[in-house]
């Protein structure tokens, strides 16, 4: 098969040729950070670091991190590197306790970030002579954005689907004959159940599938590849970084290649912060070079991954990182949704109930359910069920203004929820990943 | 005045020989008893014969519950006795939002425990037709 790369000269260069970018361009962005944006700047000089210490990327561990929490501290503009005036676009994802994480482009962000995904559609076989269905949700959610300008940026003939109604998905699918699709994995596997369930198989004409945003199995894999007859690539990011495209599979399936000319991936012990050796399992830390609007360095993503610079037999010399393995701090992805336990907390404790809650998460037909077990309180009960339908009714709603994604609420008895050693089990997570 | 126990109810086997077996143990007569339920959970009603004695065990065990007002009407114990009521009820446009009987003593009347929108009304409304709001004593209850 011929090898094909959408930045040949990028992502095939030596391993030397993508340190020396590396350590040019961090010490350019230390220096920009340094410069312009404060906060940044005092963390450094908190920790007695300046400009000057950072030669080259072996000086990469003496930065401070950034973490969910500064994003939350600096809201919305402290670690902002532009004036507003040069940026052209926020993206937006929930954030720990209600503070939505906002993160800024300006038009070169756009533009290198699109390049990444494009790099992702080419290594998925995508040319221009394809159609790329992008069912990701388009708006403040990074998904649909970034695979559409990759997909503009290959050529492809760019189908802005964004997601639900599968009936115009299905539609438009067999219409104009999408080869290249682009959603969740549970999407993707909903599509294929409803394919086979209207017959139409034969009138798909898809040849690949860009899955990203959620955790999924090989089984997971191996189950769409088949239905759809279709090899399935996975891709990573997330949107204080870019979005998708921080690092993306190439036909091989065997982890995604960073991106390493616009992001330094670095694996740490999440508890003391020390970097680990290569193959060491760990929490993944970002640092971008390229980004002006928003150039975090050495954050700390909470994702628990090995990272691999073995040649790959597609060529790209970019490390490969593997699947999230689980998160160092709490977080939930659902239905491609983060969702944050103490989000959940915030909201019932606004809505008169008590902090005694547990999260049920499973997988059925390759779909999350989600379920949030609530003690009834005195202040809440009714001697009327319509009462307390209504109080129902309105907890749901709030959980879906708070996490953007729709909960069911099961109402029980007060100090019925399980507790072990005296602290309760907030989160049950039954999906096998 | 009367007060029903309204306690919580989860959708979960056993629940109810729980809180029935928890008053049984501490000498508590129910006499009346009635169920509410929805897909997931339910509201159980109930006249005791010591509504605050029954109340305090409930808390102790940790029951989510209320203390609602409601009026015990004496229904004459025949065809259309509660019709007859019911009747009255309407023509005073008193909403009812729920109702269930309560256990006689062997006598010629029957109760109904009725919860409505408004208590005023209700009891002009009964009194003026020559019905009975009913007493504690004559229903056992202290």
């Amino acid at each position: 098969m011929e090898k094909r790369y959408y930045q040949p000269e990028v992502e095939t260069a030596s391993r030397e040729q993508i340190r020396k970018w590396q350590s040019e361009r961090l010490v350019k962005q230390v220096k920009h950070a340094w410069d312009n944006v404060p906060y940044y700047r005092k963390k450094m000089e908190e920790k007695g670091v300046t400009p000057d210490d950072i030669k080259s990327v072996d000086d990469l561990h003496k930065l401070p991190f950034i973490t969910k929490a500064d994003l939350r501290d600096a809201y919305p503009y402290g670690l902002v590197g532009k004036p507003l005036s040069e940026c052209v676009r926020i993206h937006s994802t929930s954030g720990t306790t209600g503070k939505r994480v906002m993160a800024f482009y300006t038009q070169h962000d756009v533009d290198l970030w699109e390049d990444c995904c494009a790099r992702a559609i080419v290594a998925a076989g995508g040319t221009k002579e394809d159609v790329c269905h992008v069912s990701y949700g388009y708006g403040l959610f990074t998904g649909g954005a970034g695979l559409h300008g990759g997909s503009h940026k290959v050529g492809c003939l760019t189908l802005p689907m964004s997601s639900g109604n599968t009936d115009r998905q299905l539609q438009f699918m067999t219409d104009l004959g999408s080869t290249i699709l682009c959603c969740t994995p549970s999407y993707a596997a909903y599509l294929a159940e409803s394919i086979k369930e209207r017959g139409i198989k034969d009138q798909i004409k898809l040849k690949a599938g860009i899955f990203g945003a959620e955790a999924w199995s090989e089984e997971m894999r191996r189950d769409i590849e088949q239905q759809l007859g279709i090899r399935a690539y996975d891709i990573y990011g997330l949107t204080e970084i870019s979005g998708p495209g921080v690092s993306f599979e190439c036909e091989a399936q065997t982890g995604m290649h960073v991106n390493e000319d616009h992001f330094i991936a670095e694996i740490i012990d999440p508890e003391t912060g020390e970097v680990l050796p290569e193959g060491s399992k760990g929490e993944l830390v970002f640092s971008c070079i390229t980004k002006e609007a928003f150039p975090l360095l050495r954050y700390r993503t909470r994702d628990i991954c090995v990272l691999n610079s073995e040649p790959c037999p597609c060529g790209r010399t970019h490390i490969k990182m593997s699947k999230p393995m689980g998160r160092s701090d709490d977080m939930l992805i659902i239905r491609g949704v983060n969702v944050f336990p103490s989000q959940i907390e915030t909201v019932l404790l606004e809505q008169g109930y008590q902090a005694n809650y547990q999260i049920i998460v499973d997988r059925v037909n390759n779909s999350d359910t989600f379920e949030v077990m609530v003690e009834m309180t005195p202040e809440n009960f009714s001697d009327s069920l319509a009462k307390i339908a209504e109080m129902e009714k309105s907890l749901v709603s709030a959980l879906k203004a708070m996490l953007g994604i729709a909960a069911k609420v099961k109402l029980v008895a007060p100090k019925s929820i399980t507790r072990s050693e005296g602290k309760a089990v907030r989160v049950i997570d039954k999906r096998k990943i | 005045m009367i007060y029903q126990i309204s306690v919580f109810l989860e959708n979960r086997a056993g629940q109810l020989a729980e809180i029935t077996g928890l008053l049984a143990k501490n000498n508590v007569n129910i006499r009346a008893i009635s169920i509410a339920e929805a897909s997931d959970y339910g509201v159980l009603r109930m006249i005791v014969d010591d509504a605050e004695h029954a109340s305090a065990i409930l808390l102790e065990n940790g029951n989510v519950l209320s203390m609602t007002p409601v009026s015990v009407v004496a229904v004459p114990d025949r065809p259309a006795g509660l019709a007859d009521v019911l009747a009255v009820l309407a023509d005073a446009k008193v909403d009812i939002e729920y109702m269930y009987s309560i256990l006689a003593h062997g006598n010629e009347t029957a109760y109904m425990v009725f919860r409505v929108s408004d208590d005023e009304k209700f009891a002009n409304a009964i009194n003026g037709k020559g019905l009975r709001i009913a007493e504690k004593a004559e229903l056992g209850l202290k």
